[in-house]
């Protein structure tokens, strides 16, 4: 086929759920590797010790960003997936319902930073 | 009449030919490629009936999306002056434009679109209340014209060439809430298995693209949550 195919895929919809896929296939990667650093404070508390002072590189720190983002992104991602199939909503009530749960988690991170800033 | 030109591209079979093409005031990609085939090569073939939007049988890839050709207008989807055309995605090609739409209607009765009938012609017709929620869903449904512009967008069906699709499922999930068809068993089994509607990811380029503005990707979660009842009360 000489189309060009990915057109097709630019809106909000399909985005949404390449989101939802890739942070998924992200966290499912980056689990055994989770379990592995946590088995060691078991197995070799020193190694898990000199391993824990990575977490001082700026890297590190955007990495763990990273790592936040994507939970906080295939989470929401996956509670919109149970509201659109498992839920009867009219559109206008989705948009509400999106609209209500941005701005909580709006609020819940104001309230954090101000907790622990 | 304006003397610039659109630079059209139309994928034929395993090639593409490109095409100067008059560019006027309102003018349809369709109007293009009739040009084309008026004017250029009389070989060209592909496929329309009524141009305005009620037939559904020139829907084409424009510029990689699936679209009524009668009801697109070149100055909404033109690029720098190019427009690119090419058959509908997810169906065997037949010859240039034209594709093979059986496919897509045999799913259709492979989801039981089909009538299935309550009453005889000697019987009352079934009284319809026009205000249930089963009814304002099946109203909505019965505007699908079968053009295959949501079928061609899907990506499932792409990777899948047993799903049935978006369509064939907006009929299944149409019939359903229609009080007057009695299938409903046999739909819930048909749009249930290995092809069903628990194939669909939810991307929503059914209803992103749909010229009728239908929304299949919603009645294919209701279908997912009918089947799934279905199958907690023992079939019934």
């Amino acid at each position: 086929m000489t189309m060009v195919a990915y057109k097709n895929r630019a809106h909000p919809l399909w985005l949404a759920y390449i989101v939802h896929r890739l942070s998924g296939l992200f966290l499912a990667l980056f689990l055994p590797l989770h379990f592995w650093v946590l088995a060691m404070a078991a197995s070799e508390p020193g190694r898990l010790d000199g391993f824990l002072r990575f977490t001082e590189y700026g890297i590190v720190k955007a990495a763990e960003f990273g790592l936040v983002f994507g939970l906080a992104i295939h989470m929401f991602g996956g509670l919109r997936l149970l509201a659109l199939e498992w839920l009867p909503w009219s559109a206008p009530q989705k948009t509400l319902a999106a609209a209500a749960a941005s701005a909580s988690f709006l609020i819940a991170a104001l309230f954090l930073m101000r907790a622990f800033g | 009449m304006s003397t610039d030109t659109i630079r059209l591209t139309i994928d034929r079979g395993s090639e593409t030919q490109a095409f100067d093409v008059p560019a006027y005031e309102s003018q349809t990609v369709l109007d293009v490629v009739s040009w084309v085939q008026q004017n250029a090569d009389p070989s060209l073939a592909y496929r329309f009936a009524c141009r305005v939007g009620m037939c559904g049988s020139c829907a084409m890839m424009v510029n990689g999306v699936p679209r009524w050709t009668c009801r697109t207008h070149v100055s909404k989807v033109v690029e720098d002056g190019a427009l690119h055309v090419g058959p509908l995605r997810n169906l065997p090609v037949i010859r240039d434009l034209v594709v093979d739409m059986d496919p897509f209607f045999d799913k259709w009765i492979a989801a039981e679109g089909v009538h299935h009938g309550t009453r005889t012609r000697d019987d009352e017709i079934a009284p319809v209340d026009e205000t249930s929620p089963a009814r304002v869903e099946a109203n909505s449904g019965i505007e699908c014209i079968n053009c295959s512009v949501c079928y061609a967008a899907c990506d499932t069906v792409a990777g899948n060439p047993d799903y049935l699709g978006p369509a064939p499922l907006l009929r299944a999930w149409t019939l359903l809430n229609d009080a007057k068809d009695a299938g409903r068993v046999a739909i819930l089994d048909a749009v249930s298995g290995s092809g069903g509607c628990h194939n669909c990811h939810s991307m929503g380029s059914c209803t992103a693209y749909c010229p009728n503005e239908l929304d299949p990707m919603s009645a294919i979660a209701g279908l997912k949550r009918e089947t799934m009842k279905h199958a907690l009360r023992g079939r019934r």
